[in-house]
């Protein structure tokens, strides 16, 4: 299993527009994908979940992923935060 | 068998075509256990299908009716549809708990809803539980078997049969098709009433059982001059009311000619024609429709049918475009009028006892200057690219009105600091909806450029009387002596300033209403585009020195509305 964390810099927090490009980067992948926060954890290709969590500015969350491309689904997942400025 | 159902006439026109009924069908059921949990899985993914089938369809007839943008809310509705926690927990419900699809859909679709609504701090979220509720209608629709109305599917001239009308159902209908109106609810300000008008096609509105009277694809006629309406009209209905349609047109090109004369009396006296426009894209049907100005730019839309508050950008280029389209004739906008009854999903205001008397308006812009600064800085960089005039809406006080113009005035002071190109001469001036407002009308009228009476918030405020309300209806009395008092003040304390007066509410297109204005020296009369031309030809045989009289009878001697209606109709042969 790969797994790393994130420290949401985004002012507006995982929402709307972003948080629909990390469904669709996750969603590219076989392995499970899910996103933890506050001890909750919610598939990563689910857009309900992720949105149901209610990720803020300033909140520190995990990515997990498990499965056959599990390493190049983090790095997708990392790549789109990034670009999408929500994690440094 | 031919029937006739009475409404209220909105919208002008006759048109005949098959029925459409936009109604909501029944979507209610009873839980069940059940035992083949497979089968109620494999029943669940077939209405799935169907559902996500259907919204491609959808989504790809809207793209191409009503544009891309319009389009994209079912995209979202297609992501909760793929939505595995979605579909899974219906799924994994079914197999738990051994309960019919219908059932577990219920729960699950209510738990998400009731989450994203708890989320009052994100209104994005909170429309999401929209876009849920209407995804569980459709699918529910398929587990049932009945069929949901699509608007955006139909392909043949119809006229639209509906309880109600929202703005939400009406851009999903595509105006080629869409003949005519006829819904149970609304009067002649309500949304469904005022679309007909920009639509220039026939509607009658508050027939009260249209839905339940009328069949799908029934033949019906609209009788937009009359409010009436025809189920399977007769031979003799259709050849009456086809014949009524061909003098409607006639009359209509008759008005046509009018297009490009000027607004003038029987006796030589010119008044401004104007219309009313929500947005820039109603620029070419006021145009089209000879108005001379635009009297009511109504900026509030620019911030509802947004997903946040506009940026000064995109509302300085629908101004300029607005500007630009009406070729240095005078544009009045009005600022952002939100509260009352309308809403920003992204701007939470606080619940109200009375929302028509409370924070709204040129209310919330002093409290919120940060808007109000934006909004006037996009006004004053687009003035430059026409004839502006901006007006505050709710002033009910001298002061109100004084701090709304220092801030107008700061801000033009920083964009000419700048150097940004602003207009040498823009008129300031409020809308006249408050009976306090217009009672010190004589003084207000040394600072304000110049007045604009809304007559349904003036009707409303005098009368006490809820004008959504149909318990009270009666006290909506436009002609009443007691509103014709006030207008009458409004209008002399203007010219005794060398100002103008004009009217943006319904009553400036209504054929009783404006020989009194024109009596009483309304100088402009704006209203909805398809009212011009009536309005025009209809001052061109009016005398001002005979109006004068009749107005003047109306101030002082009427008592009542009704009286008020007698005089002008028995005077103008109405």
């Amino acid at each position: 299993m790969e797994k790393r964390d994130f420290h949401i810099i985004a002012e507006t927090g995982i929402h709307a527009r972003p948080a629909t490009l990390l469904v669709q980067a996750a969603s590219k992948f076989n392995s499970d994908v899910n996103l933890e926060y506050k001890g909750k954890s919610v598939n990563l290709k689910s857009i309900m979940g992720v949105m149901s969590l209610g990720v803020g500015q300033g909140a520190d969350v995990s990515i997990s992923a498990e499965g056959a491309d599990e390493a190049d689904a983090i790095n997708a997942v990392a790549d789109t935060m990034k670009k999408e400025g929500l994690a440094d | 068998m031919t029937e006739m159902l009475k409404g209220i006439a909105a919208s002008d026109g006759i048109a005949r075509a098959k029925a459409y009924l936009l109604v909501q069908p029944d979507l209610s059921f009873s839980k069940k256990s059940i035992d083949d949990v497979q089968a109620e899985v494999d029943r669940l993914h077939k209405a799935v299908a169907a559902s996500s089938a259907e919204l491609k369809l959808v989504r790809e007839t809207a793209a191409k009716s009503l544009g891309e943008e319009e389009a994209q809310v079912f995209d979202a509705h297609m992501m909760i549809l793929d939505d595995p926690e979605f579909v899974g927990a219906i799924e994994s419900g079914i197999k738990d708990k051994k309960v019919n699809a219908e059932q577990v859909l219920s729960d699950v679709s209510a738990n998400f809803i009731q989450m994203f609504e708890a989320m009052t701090d994100n209104p994005y979220m909170q429309e999401r539980a929209a876009d849920v509720r209407d995804v569980t209608k459709r699918l529910m629709s398929h587990l049932l078997g009945v069929t949901l109305p699509n608007p955006s599917l139909i392909d043949e001239e119809v006229i639209i049969i509906a309880h109600d009308l929202t703005p939400s159902d009406t851009a999903q209908l595509n105006r080629k098709y869409v003949k005519g109106f006829i819904t149970d609810l609304g009067g002649r300000t309500s949304h469904s009433a005022i679309m007909a008008r920009s639509l220039e096609i026939p509607a009658i509105v508050g027939t009260e059982k249209a839905t339940g009277e009328i069949k799908a694809d029934q033949m019906v006629i609209v009788d937009g001059n009359g409010g009436v309406g025809v189920i399977d009209p007769s031979a003799d209905d259709v050849k009456k009311y086809d014949q009524a349609a061909k003098d409607f047109a006639a009359q209509k090109a008759e008005w046509e000619k009018l297009k490009n004369e000027k607004t003038i009396t029987k006796d030589g006296k010119s008044f401004i024609t104007a219309a009313n426009i929500g947005t820039p894209n109603d620029v070419p049907a006021a145009v089209d429709n000879g108005a001379e100005a635009v009297g009511l730019f109504r900026s509030e839309f620019l911030y509802m049918d947004s997903a946040e508050l506009p940026t000064e950008d995109e509302q300085f280029k629908a101004y300029k475009a607005a500007l630009e389209g009406m070729n240095g004739n005078q544009v009045v906008v009005r600022t952002m009028d939100i509260g009352g009854d309308k809403h920003l999903s992204y701007l939470p205001l606080p619940e109200e006892m009375n929302p028509f008397l409370g924070y709204r308006a040129i209310r919330i812009s002093l409290d919120r200057q940060d808007i109000f600064r934006t909004q006037l800085r996009a006004l004053l960089r687009a003035s430059h690219y026409g004839n502006l005039a901006i007006m505050f809406p709710m002033i009910a006080t001298v002061n109100e009105f004084k701090q709304a113009k220092a801030i107008y005035e700061e801000e033009r002071q920083k964009l000419i600091d700048a150097g940004t190109p602003v207009a040498d001469k823009i008129e300031v001036g409020m809308m006249m909806e408050i009976p306090a407002a217009a009672v010190i009308a004589d003084k207000l009228a040394k600072y304000a450029d110049f007045f604009s009476i809304g007559t349904n918030d003036l009707i409303q405020y005098s009368m006490a009387a809820d004008r959504g309300n149909e318990h009270v209806s009666y006290l909506y009395q436009p002609y009443n002596p007691s509103i014709l008092r006030l207008v009458k003040r409004t209008i002399d304390a203007a010219h005794k300033e060398g100002k103008w007066a004009g009217m943006c509410g319904e009553a400036a297109g209504d054929p009783i209403m404006v020989p009194v204005l024109l009596g009483l020296g309304l100088d402009e009369y704006s209203m909805s585009a398809t009212s011009i031309l009536k309005i025009r030809s209809l001052m061109r045989r009016l005398d001002t020195a005979d109006m004068k009289k009749i107005a003047d009878q109306a101030v002082t001697e009427a008592e009542t509305n009704e009286d008020v209606i007698n005089l002008v109709k028995k005077a103008t042969n109405q």
